[in-house]
């Protein structure tokens, strides 16, 4: 049968963030419209994965022009099909408008916040349908696998991993052809292979938008992982939480069993590989691949002391590879492209490219995929649009709940894994949050420790009671009942626990207070002698807001909006805020038309 | 393999590979502080208390999960391993109820101790206090109560429940700062599938999970004049209770012991070894008759109340192998509240009978509704080996300057036979020794049983073979039963024991126990046995006078009555 030729391609992103924001609804009405023009014949729609600008969706891109069309109504598709794809006028109020210029650009290509990009792990990412084993293959899909089982041997797959210098990305940053090896050189009857697509960082999303867009790409990477250490079975471990990928990665399994790229005899090689969804309960303990294979097991989530290494006894005691999505994404790349190609990029001991996600206080806001080696300044500046509303950069969080918080002196670093772990952050699976200089550092180390102390898994002392101790003493501080040596207590706890704690979460639990300390300790002193949040977020410890008379204009709106009816009207209509009862949470100077209300 | 070459504490080392840390400081003469780790479970590494540093790049490895590595330069005693230890004791301090005063384990429990060790004071914890885990007790059970509040979560009853018992009663629940450890959907733990075997309390750490006391009842029955009160101690005691007296595991003290227990004023000192022999006569017969006819085999003993309960929740259709003879204890009881009376002319109403039980699932086993032959309630009170080792600490009775006495001669004369009902195997030699004797009229040499886990032995009688299994654990039951359900089972007569070992690892013992305890105890019992004049239960002249007089013949109508007993099917939640 020939394929049939379309004049234009359609893109529709179908990704969790674009299908929340109604791309599904876009389609639907795009395909009636297309209908009702007679086009359906000349032009085809694509439902793709995520192109990680969820903020802006829902995202569409014309090809083959390759314009880029954002947060789309239903009612601006019949505009679209007008004048677009009938008459091939661009409509340019849909397009999107760089934060700094106002400018709009209609090319996808040239968009600040995809220019500095580069895709490998994200490749395929809104440019296929994630739905479709063709046009996974058509992209060069299973092409590695092919290679790699036909002509490679194992050892060489694992020489060709470990020059390539990928680290695992899943936060721990270990050489995934080491890892490999390790299970390689293990004797055993049977083997295992498992994707740890447990992603609980909050905020993060890289494992979800991969699976989401290119689920082919992950089997694929797994098929060459099995066949490469020996193992003829493997689990993907994902988050129930996460539907779309679940169902995406089901029906990309069913098709390349279908194919017979999983099941017997793949590619005639003799290699078998079958490969299942566990689907997990959302403990985010459960990312700690000790914890993630008990969980598996059908046992409690918690970790167990290692060694014993999963490489020598994994899942039901049998050697076990487990590596995170976005390795397991970056395989057949490195194996189709070779490892040359792979190393070329990044920085001597970091190499590739490295997904984050990108939120907090920042223009542009989404999923990015850049080289080892680009500094933070460029992240946050070039690809990020910069701050909202003018604020002043005061620190960029990474590496998730266990991350630690960078100040601004810092914004010139090359990111890598050594670099974060230099300054007291970590690269973790890949979130980026950005603070501006109304983000309280104590609050901050307060709520990111907050979530590590209630997602413990109880098991050993330090997790357990050691950060409910520092939590206390956090909350405290906030409060305005902090005391002299907290901070030092602080510390202690801290580096005690980073240094007893049984796995990877109790031992990085502590880094956002101590980075924070580290760099903003002036912030907790003046908590804590001054009794003053200087950022005016800790309520307890904030000046009351207070109304200008000269600027206020009557409107009343603060009045509606004060949760605790601190605003005063008299019989002059005049406004203003009575101290004793404001709890500066800020509501009225956010509401306020003419800005005339300020923190006092 | 060659040896591991390593220094702790600046002496060198060498050790097989695998071996830990803890082991190897062992060998080097420290006993580093642990809390969850227990020598006869899986590691665990959490308490993080066996900290040591190593001193080639200043880290701290937990000693009890951590192999031994060649080169390795650890102290156990630097600065930075001794100011982390304390601190992880002090942050489970500051998360316990610290009433150790009013606590069962005080003087018995390893956190006190290791506290007192490291010089913890109340100033140090109350640095650090902030909230303190308040959660309801369990303490409705007949035999078991647990407070979660003194709860360190070591995990060790999780995991002698689990991989020991097989029962997983226990698990943790809950996440951080907010976890326990508690039943399925935090129910009692009496109404689960709980076998009240009392493991866990043995292992426990702490005064976490504990039996449920008696002694206040005993304290008051022994007060009152109006009451006669009988006792019966139970074989395994006399091995082990004292190791609460300083006495070597495993040292006999059967004289000191019916001493004492005559000394706090109990009117007759009788043996549940005599019952024990009773037993035999009676499961001896109903198995005879069961290999005779060939059915219900194989037959199975119910002298274990964790085991017999473990089957009613999770081995209902295979009841009918059970005997139906009671265990020794409520023989025991039965008779004291009929025979005994009858002999001394008693009012049962006024008889008053305590045992002293190695076991926790005894507690249970008196209040089974079943069990009551007498009319009134068999057995009054139980007492385990620690808790009538508590009644003589309390009024001070010199347990190693008492006389040995002997016991009051109706039910209290035993044979040897009846002596190794409190080890493993003990009860299947017991039987077979009757059985053959009685077929065959010759008897039997040693069935030389081991202690752990399964054991197998053949016996010919009469040119044919009878296979027996001696099973203790109930995880290791279960791979036994798992084969009779199925079919596939040739035994003809399997003894299981819930508690390894047998009684002398039961749930009421001394503490702390170990393997190498248990093993102690139960030699002692086989070497008292072997030393016994009378070695067959039906050689036991009370045990004569008792048919002859009483009872008339084993699994009559009279032994039916008062002797056997019956089990239900219970959920296996």
């Amino acid at each position: 049968m020939k394929e049939k030729i379309y004049r234009s391609h359609v893109l529709i992103c179908t990704g969790t963030g674009c299908v929340s924001s109604g791309s599904k609804n876009i389609k639907h009405e795009l395909q009636d419209e297309l209908a009702d023009n007679n086009l359906l014949d000349e032009i085809k729609i694509v439902e793709t994965g995520c192109h990680g600008f969820c903020e802006k969706g829902p995202i569409m891109i014309v090809y083959p022009e390759g314009v880029f069309y954002c947060q789309l109504k239903k009612e601006d598709v019949q505009e679209i099909v007008q004048e677009h794809l009938l008459k091939g006028r661009i409509v340019d109020r849909l397009l999107f408008k760089e934060p700094l210029t106002e400018e709009s650009i209609p090319s996808y290509k040239d968009i600040d916040f995809y220019k500095k990009q580069h895709r490998i792990a994200l490749a395929n990412c809104g440019k296929i349908d994630p739905e479709s084993i063709e046009e996974y293959i058509a992209n060069n899909g299973y092409e590695a696998a092919g290679k790699a089982l036909t002509e490679m041997t194992p050892a060489e797959i694992i020489e060709e991993v470990k020059s390539s210098g990928l680290r695992g990305r899943g936060g721990g940053g270990f050489p995934t052809g080491l890892k490999w090896e390790f299970a390689y050189k293990q004797d055993s009857d049977k083997k295992y292979v498992i994707c740890n697509a447990d992603e609980g960082d909050p905020g993060a999303f890289m494992d979800r938008s991969i699976l989401e867009g290119d689920p082919h790409k992950i089997i694929e990477g797994m098929i060459i992982c099995g066949y490469a250490i020996g193992a003829d079975e493997g689990y993907v471990y994902v988050r129930a939480e996460y539907p779309l990928a679940i169902k995406r990665l089901q029906k990309a399994i069913s098709n390349a069993e279908e194919l017979g790229l999983l099941g017997d005899n793949i590619f005639s090689s003799g290699f078998n590989f079958k490969l299942n969804i566990k689907k997990g309960a959302g403990a985010f303990v459960c990312g700690e691949e000790t914890a993630l294979m008990a969980s598996i097991e059908g046992k409690r989530g918690m970790p167990n002391p290692r060694p014993p290494y999963p490489a020598e006894k994994g899942l039901w005691g049998k050697p076990t590879n487990i590596n995170n999505v976005e390795s397991y994404a970056n395989i057949p790349h490195i194996i189709a492209k070779g490892a040359e190609k792979f190393s070329s990029i990044g920085t001597e001991n970091s190499k590739g490219t490295k997904v984050f996600a990108l939120t907090g206080k920042i223009k542009n806001t989404g999923l990015v995929e850049v080289p080892m080696g680009t500094t933070l300044r460029e992240v946050v500046f070039d690809i990020g649009g910069g701050l909202t509303e003018g604020k002043k950069f005061k620190a960029i969080q990474t590496g998730g709940p266990s991350g630690g918080c960078i100040p601004s002196n810092y914004l010139d670093l090359p990111i890598d894994y050594d670099s974060l772990l230099e300054v007291g952050a970590m690269m973790g699976s890949g979130g980026m949050v950005v603070m501006d200089d109304s983000t309280c550092m104590v609050d901050v180390a307060r709520f990111f420790l907050s979530f590590t102390q209630s997602e413990s898994c109880g098991k050993c002392t330090p997790c357990r009671e050691g950060t409910k101790r520092m939590l206390e003493i956090l909350n405290r501080i906030c409060q305005g009942e902090g005391e002299q040596g907290d901070i030092l207590l602080l510390e202690e706890f801290g580096h005690h626990i980073k240094e007893t704690a049984l796995c990877g979460l109790g031992q990085s639990a502590p880094n956002p207070v101590l980075s924070t300390i580290k760099y903003f300790k002036k912030e907790y002193e003046s908590h804590i002698y001054d009794k003053r949040c200087p950022a005016g977020v800790c309520s307890e410890l904030s000046a009351a807001f207070v109304i200008n008379k000269e600027e206020c204009v009557g409107c009343g709106q603060c009045v509606k909006v004060c949760p605790v009816d601190a605003v005063i009207r008299d019989k002059e209509e005049n406004y203003s805020i009575d101290d004793n009862l404001c709890i500066s949470c800020g509501a009225c100077a956010q509401k306020c038309p003419v800005d005339a209300i300020k923190q006092g | 393999m060659d040896k591991i070459n390593l220094t702790i504490d600046n002496k060198d080392i060498k050790v097989p590979p695998g071996t830990t840390l803890l082991k190897a400081a062992e060998k080097a003469g420290i006993d580093v502080p642990s809390l969850c780790y227990h020598p006869d479970l899986t590691i665990h590494g959490a308490c993080r208390v066996c900290v040591i540093e190593n001193l080639k790049d200043n880290s701290l490895l937990a000693s009890c999960v951590t192999p031994v590595q060649n080169g390795m330069e650890l102290s156990t005693r630097s600065m930075k391993a001794r100011k982390a230890r304390r601190r992880n004791v002090k942050l489970l301090l500051a998360n316990h109820p610290n009433d150790c005063l009013g606590c069962d384990r005080n003087g018995s429990c390893e956190l006190q101790d290791i506290t007192h060790n490291l010089g913890i004071c109340r100033e140090d914890i109350e640095e650090i206090q902030g909230e303190v885990r308040k959660v309801p007790r369990d303490q409705v059970g007949p035999a078991l109560k647990r407070d979660p509040n003194k709860c360190i979560l070591c995990g060790r009853c999780v995991r002698v429940c689990e991989e020991v018992q097989g029962v997983s009663a226990l698990q943790f629940s809950n996440r951080g700062f907010d976890s326990i450890v508690t039943t399925a959907f935090d129910l009692p733990q009496s109404e689960i599938n709980c076998a009240n075997c009392g493991q866990c309390a043995t292992v426990c750490p702490v005064g976490a999970i504990t039996e449920v006391s008696e002694i206040k009842n005993v304290w008051e029955a022994l007060e009152d004049d109006n009451l006669h009160v009988v006792c019966q101690t139970a074989p395994s005691i006399q091995a082990t209770i004292g190791e609460e007296f300083g006495y070597k595991a495993g040292t006999v003290v059967t004289g000191k012991l019916i001493a004492a227990l005559d000394k706090l004023g109990f009117d007759r000192v009788f043996s549940t070894e005599f019952t024990a022999d009773l037993t035999i006569m009676e499961e001896g017969a109903e198995f005879l008759q069961r290999i005779t006819k060939n059915e219900n085999l194989p037959h199975i003993t119910s002298c274990c109340p964790g085991w017999v309960k473990y089957a009613e929740h999770n081995y209902p259709e295979l009841l009918n192998h059970l005997s139906s003879a009671k265990s020794p204890q409520q023989m025991f009881s039965a008779l004291s509240k009929t025979y005994y009376a009858e002999k001394e002319g008693l009012d049962p109403e006024k008889i008053y009978t305590v045992s002293i039980m190695p076991c926790t699932a005894k507690k249970f086993e008196k209040e089974r509704e079943e069990i009551n032959a007498s009319q009134s309630k068999d057995t009054d009170a139980v007492l385990t080996t620690r808790e009538l080792a508590r009644m003589i600490k309390e009024v001070g009775i010199k347990f190693e300057m008492l006389e040995d006495k002997e016991y009051d001669i109706l039910m209290g004369k035993h044979t040897g036979a009846g002596t190794i009902f409190g080890t493993t195997g003990g009860v299947a030699e017991a039987a077979v020794r009757t059985v053959k004797e009685k077929l065959t009229g010759e008897p039997l040499n040693r069935l030389d049983l081991g202690f752990k886990g399964i054991n197998k032995a053949e016996v010919v009688i009469n040119d044919k073979i009878i296979r027996v299994a001696i099973v203790n654990g109930l995880k290791n039951a279960e791979k036994i039963l798992k084969e009779v359900k199925k079919g596939q089972s040739n035994y003809d007569f399997v003894e299981i024991m819930a508690c390894p070992h047998g009684c002398v690892g039961g749930g009421g013992q001394p503490l702390p126990v170990d393997e190498k305890t248990k093993e102690l105890r139960g030699n002692s019992l086989s070497h008292t046995d072997r030393q016994s004049v009378v070695r067959r239960s039906h050689k036991n002249p009370m045990i004569e006078k008792l048919y002859s007089e009483y009872l008339k013949e084993p699994n009559g109508s009279k032994s039916h009555q008062l002797l056997h007993t019956s089990y239900k099917k219970r959920a296996k939640n």
